[in-house]
């Protein structure tokens, strides 16, 4: 891409926005100029912000949610359940899971899923440390909260796996029909999956 | 039932900058000479419907290259008026406008969620003449068009397909470090391979017993009948033992195998090398064995039974949708005979069906039964 007739400030500035998700060269570039119009009411307040969250934000050395206290404000919150731990693969999968309401206990952050082909092994997420916390006495449940691609069950199978053996109860999410789904537009492998985990009425 | 395919038209597909074409609901016979665009138009129905068509094209590679007196647009699109036995017409339309490699699909003017959309309404079985050398070919291209015919009509055969193909994939990946490997991973992969190539496994199986039955529809004494069998470990254990049996089997025929897979860099075993075995039933040989005009019949007979397995299916109304043959440069390696009975086991079917070749007179047993074109330079001419 050929650079930003600007000086280098505004080019690294540039270059570094068109990293995020989501942005490109492009859409970087319109960022970029907005903020120097805005610059005392974005620009300014977005600089202190990333610095701030940068010195401050941490990974809980418990869960590995992001907070700027550690433990996390749900690892330190006394009314949750401790003994339900879910598993999740990425932080949005927890805020997620909170923004329903459904879970009341802990969280568990892997921050990905198996794949070797991505060079990703088991040793590369927070699977030794859900491990210990299992087996540390006070839990009862595990629940396995990951996506229902390849890698995800992947990695639910290898968690079932490495728990094996522990006074814990593993469970996983249900797959099958969506709430507010017409049955006869789902596909044949999520009608199947629905059958299978049926439960009674 | 009968649904027909009444009206195709076409923009900056391929070598044609536009057609409308009206059909009557008689077989379609395209006639011309090489590169006239013939197999383009066949190619241009297959992509009313999920897929990359016929020719599995790329999405920027179907549009017409224009010329500087006659720009192109960069995109195309290709329409189809489908009409039902009780003369509704549906619309079904699909492309991509210029600089955009994004597929749009319209039915009756109104956007699809996708070209899976078009499955509902029209569903096409195709034979090229890139299938001809299929029985001369490697086990890999069999394969293909097994588990082609195998997804048409169970779709979930897809999915297992490409779940045993990642999880493979993957366990290949963990074994360049053998043995310094995390075992547990290795068994999970495993499973997740043993669970899923069994039920690609046995959905090709069952294939292979509807192209049996769907075989026994077609005169013999016309196309020899294909006998079909499963060159694969675990298409052979599934006909006599259980499929839970054979998923523990597999799995620990893995296990066994991991310190040669390491060896090899790839899965030695499994359901990702099972051939397609065709013999000439009648003269007990092997097809690759056959003569040219031998295989073709043994094709063609593969095809035309798999149609006739898809529309017994479809009379059923929870099945598919309706069907539509493509087939292009039929005639060619078959001698009069042979296309006059195929003509007669075409008109059976009840099928909308398209045929291409080079010479009028190779179609020339059907007379009238047919609606003949002439296609030459991009144009299409109703003939005589």
């Amino acid at each position: 891409m050929p650079r930003t007739p600007a000086g280098p400030e505004l080019d690294r500035l540039i270059s570094l926005l068109a990293k995020l998700p989501g942005l490109g060269p492009r859409s970087a570039k319109r960022a970029a100029l907005h903020l120097l119009k805005k610059r005392d009411g974005l620009m300014a307040p977005l600089a202190v912000a990333l610095k701030e969250a940068a010195e401050k934000v941490t990974a809980c050395s418990i869960c590995g949610n992001w907070d700027s206290s550690d433990p996390c404000q749900i690892c330190a919150d006394e009314d949750r359940e401790t003994g339900v731990i879910c598993v999740v693969q990425e932080v949005a999968d927890l805020w997620a899971l909170e923004r329903s309401g459904a879970h009341k206990g802990k969280y568990h952050v892997l921050g990905g899923v198996i794949s070797p082909l991505d060079g990703v092994g088991a040793d590369d997420l927070n699977i030794a440390s859900l491990a210990q916390r299992a087996s540390a006495g006070g839990v009862s449940e595990i629940v396995l909260a990951l996506s229902a691609t390849v890698d995800g069950q992947t990695t639910a199978h290898y968690l079932v796996e490495r728990l094996e053996g522990l006074t814990v109860d593993i469970t996983r999410l249900s797959h099958g029909v969506p709430v507010g789904g017409e049955l006869d537009y789902l596909d044949e492998g999520t009608l199947a999956a629905a059958m299978k985990s049926r439960h009674k009425a | 039932m009968t649904f027909r395919i009444r009206r195709i038209t076409l923009t900056d597909f391929r070598s044609y900058a536009g057609l409308d074409l009206a059909l009557d609901g008689r077989p379609v016979v395209l006639t011309g000479p090489n590169g006239a665009g013939k197999t383009n138009l066949l190619e241009a129905l297959s992509m009313v419907s999920a897929g990359r068509g016929m020719r599995g094209a790329k999405m920027d590679e179907l549009a017409r290259q224009g010329a500087p007196d006659d720009p192109a647009s960069g995109g195309w699109s290709v329409s189809a008026v489908l009409e039902d036995h009780y003369g509704e017409e549906t619309r079904l339309g699909t492309g991509i406008s210029a600089h955009s490699d994004k597929r749009i699909t319209r039915i009756d003017g109104a956007p699809a969620s996708g070209p899976t959309a078009l499955l509902d309404y029209l569903r096409f079985v195709w034979l090229t003449p890139a299938q001809d050398r299929l029985f001369m070919e490697g086990a890999s291209e069999r394969r293909r068009f097994l588990d082609r015919m195998t997804m048409s009509h169970d779709p979930s055969h897809g999915r297992a397909a490409a779940t045993y193909e990642k999880a493979m994939r993957q366990r290949t990946k963990l074994l360049e470090n053998w043995p310094r490997v995390d075992e547990t991973l290795l068994g999970v992969l495993e499973t997740q391979m043993a669970e899923a190539g069994v039920a690609m496994a046995a959905a090709r199986l069952d294939m292979a017993r509807r192209l049996a039955a769907g075989a026994r529809l077609i005169d013999e004494a016309v196309f020899p009948a294909a006998g079909v069998a499963l060159d694969g470990r675990l298409e052979e254990q599934l006909q006599s033992q259980k499929a839970g049996e054979v998923e523990e089997a597999f799995e620990a025929k893995l296990r066994a195998m991991r310190p040669r897979d390491a060896d090899a860099g790839r899965a030695l075993v499994g359901p990702h090398r099972t051939d397609l075995l065709v013999t000439h039933k009648a003269k007990g040989q092997a097809a690759r064995l056959c003569s040219t005009g031998e295989q073709k019949a043994l094709l063609i007979g593969l095809v035309l039974a798999n149609a006739r397995s898809l529309q017994q299916e479809a009379s059923d109304i929870t099945a598919g949708a309706p069907l539509v043959l493509l087939l292009d440069e039929i005639a060619a390696h078959l001698d009069p005979d042979r296309r006059a009975a195929l003509f007669d086991i075409l008109e059976e079917t009840g099928l909308q069906v398209f045929m291409t070749g080079t010479d009028p007179d190779l179609f020339a047993a059907w007379g009238t039964r047919a609606q003949s074109f002439t296609v030459r330079g991009g144009t299409v001419t109703e003939a005589g």
